[in-house]
């Protein structure tokens, strides 16, 4: 099982030609108690143009991880150990003023609530412009002409004539679309989107989603989608990370980790999804919650909620291992496992 | 924009109306104004003659209206003290308060926005914190000690400042100035910086949290991350959000200032508005305090008239609700 070649998961190394290489990241927040750990040794790449999808629930770091990307981690948060690599070029080492110059030009950001993402005292058209001039050497009026293009590209009906009014003449699912437009005004290559749907009403969800998708193809930005809707991930995302706890779980392509989660934890996740078109009766759920950052257990993060767990798993963490087309982090792929003993 | 300036006016002046009734209310009810005004040996008949001349057996409204008239055109009636109409009296006190409160306005917000927004953008820093500790002083000690520890030092042990006073005057038509004069202006130090600490340590610590506060934003991390400049982050985003409290509470403050100038102003021996008010109670000179309350009164209406016009300027929020709701909704 071991030997199963997975070419989808296989590269790892920063040299390889990949967009963003994450390697070995550890994101750490000193409080007077303790470190707390909010990211833990994760590793993982995006290709140019590629969806990726991070799932997990509140609280497993998929947050503090994109804004570690972004460089934009929160003091006292640091990045302890590992590295991050934007097109072979090591970011998460740059001075602040560098760092600037990369986001919204080469990796920009979706926030969740869009009511809250935008200055309330600017024109929607001024932080467009701001922006756009900020990264290139457009002209006022050229940079308004592109912001114009960029509203009508996201669906604002009368572009040139509400590219001149104020956020709150906006509705919710209109400033996502605002929001997005800011996000891809420069053509960034990669775009975190933080949870782009999680604020807004379910029938204007699909839409955003949709508005997403659409753009970043065809500005061909790579996407890297943290939510905590399995739905979206399986209707978007090309590759999907499934966090738990700040470290990841199970990694592979979507349609792989849907049809055969090897993780029991992303059995779990899958079990919480009413599918269409199968009778069920009840959803599954997974029992007890995920571990607060201050009582994370020793071994496998997961043992205490698994169905499956032995002795080993309460013992030794388990690093992510190449099962068919993805990788888990779980101890029930390493031959042998069975033979453990099961004491409670 | 219109309809919003008539309607404060309105209350602007419903406001005033009340005040006035206060003042009013000193003028007719506080002692006997016919006992202020003649002496003792007056026989009573002759008393009543001139209650019947003055009107003050006219009903209580037509004697109010009568003084609100007068009060709007600027006239309150003789100082007993000054046997002189009070307005006279005002005019000539007004200015001294008036330049001492602008400088020492101008100093607590010169001074006092600019280290707001340093200690809120450097929160942990060594020298916010200092900020920080200095303005815990400004704000524990009382003004009057400040003015006279002030002197102390200043006046009396380094004899580099004047200690009491205005220094000489330059008479522009009926406002007298101690802008245009070295010992004017040496004599405008102490006192402009005595009033101006409360309120600059105020101004910091308001422009502070609300950095603070902004600084936590979405938007503002928003604006990061679109790779905004540092400058454009803080001062055209954070700075521009807390603006609107800022303004509220400073506006407020101008108002205090004017009023607070009576401790300062009597510390120093500042020829002001303040000094007249301190003097006319203890002389229970009854025309000139309802003058004072009144012309307060007007200055608090008007600063609160300003604000809300700036406010409309600074937050689109309030500008534009009315397009929003004659039929563009987002």
């Amino acid at each position: 099982m071991m030997t199963d070649p997975s070419p989808v998961s296989a590269p790892q190394a920063p040299s390889a030609p990949d967009l963003l290489a994450v390697s070995g990241l550890r994101v750490e927040i000193p409080t007077r108690h303790a470190r707390l750990v909010a990211v833990d040794d994760v590793s993982f790449t995006i290709r140019a143009g590629e969806v990726l999808g991070v799932v997990g629930e509140s609280g497993a770091g998929k947050t503090i991880m994109g804004a570690a990307i972004m460089g934009l981690l929160e003091p006292p948060g640091r990045i302890a150990a590992g590295s991050i690599h934007f097109d072979d070029r090591r970011i998460d080492t740059l001075p602040y003023e560098a760092m600037r110059r990369i986001r919204g030009r080469d990796i920009s950001m979706v926030f969740q609530d869009p009511l809250t993402s935008l200055n309330p005292l600017y024109t929607v058209g001024r932080q467009l412009t701001e922006t756009i001039r900020t990264h290139t050497d457009l002209s006022e009026s050229a940079a308004r002409d592109r912001a114009v293009g960029l509203l009508q590209e996201v669906g604002i009906p009368a572009a040139d004539r509400r590219i001149d009014h104020y956020p709150h003449q906006f509705s919710g699912g209109m400033r996502q679309r605002v929001v997005i437009a800011l996000a891809l005004c420069v053509n960034p290559r990669l775009v975190i989107a933080d949870e782009p749907t999680t604020a807004l009403d379910v029938s204007i969800q699909a839409q955003i989603i949709a508005v997403l998708k659409r753009l970043c193809r065809d500005h061909g930005a790579a996407v890297m989608l943290i939510t905590h809707d399995m739905g979206v991930i399986a209707e978007t995302a090309d590759r999907v990370a499934v966090m738990y706890a700040g470290r990841i779980a199970e990694i592979g392509p979507v349609r792989d980790v849907i049809k055969r989660p090897r993780h029991p934890y992303t059995v779990g996740l899958m079990g919480s999804i009413p599918a269409i078109g199968h009778d069920t009766d009840q959803l599954t759920q997974i029992d007890g919650s995920m571990p607060r950052l201050t009582e994370i257990p020793t071994g496998c993060a997961f043992h205490p909620r698994c169905p499956y767990i032995r002795d080993r798993c309460r013992r030794d963490r388990p690093e992510l291992l190449p099962v068919g087309a993805s990788q888990a982090a779980c101890w029930r792929h390493v031959p042998g496992f069975d033979e453990g003993p099961a004491h409670a | 924009m219109l309809a919003f300036i008539i309607q404060r006016l309105l209350q602007s002046i419903l406001v005033m109306l009340t005040v006035g009734l206060i003042a009013f209310g000193l003028f007719r009810y506080v002692g006997d104004p016919i006992s202020n005004l003649v002496g003792q040996e007056t026989s009573l008949a002759e008393r009543d003659a001139l209650r019947e001349r003055l009107g003050l057996n006219d009903p209580f409204f037509v004697q109010f209206a009568r003084f609100a008239a007068n009060a709007a055109q600027g006239e309150f009636g003789y100082s007993y003290r000054h046997r002189r109409p009070v307005e006279d009296v005002i005019a000539e006190r007004l200015p001294a308060t008036m330049e001492l409160s602008l400088v020492a306005a101008l100093l607590a917000l010169a001074v006092g926005v600019p280290m707001g927004i340093y200690t809120g953008l450097h929160r942990y820093g060594v020298i916010s914190r200092a900020f920080l500790t200095v303005s815990l002083v400004g704000i524990s000690i009382p003004t009057f000690l400040i003015g006279i520890l002030l002197i102390l030092l200043f006046g009396v042990e380094l004899r580099w400042l004047p200690t009491f006073g205005r220094g000489e005057v330059v008479h522009l038509g009926w406002w007298s100035t101690g802008f245009l004069t070295t010992s004017g202006l040496q004599a405008l130090i102490m006192p402009s910086i005595t009033l101006a600490l409360f309120q600059m340590t105020l101004i910091m610590r308001l422009v502070r949290s609300e950095m603070l506060e902004v600084l936590r934003t979405d938007y503002i991390k928003f604006a990061r991350a679109r790779g905004l400049t540092n400058r454009t982050v803080h001062f055209g985003h954070a700075l521009k959000n807390t603006l609107v409290p800022v303004i509220t509470i400073t506006g407020l403050q101008l108002g205090s200032i004017i009023a607070f100038a009576i401790i300062t102003e009597s510390v120093f021996q500042w020829p002001g508005m303040g000094l007249m008010f301190i003097q006319a109670i203890n002389d229970v000179d009854i025309p000139v305090m309802a003058a004072y309350l009144c012309l307060i009164g007007f200055v608090f209406v008007v600063i609160n008239l300003v604000v809300d016009m700036l406010y409309y300027l600074v937050d689109p929020r309030l500008r534009v609700d009315r397009a929003v709701a004659a039929g563009h909704p987002g």
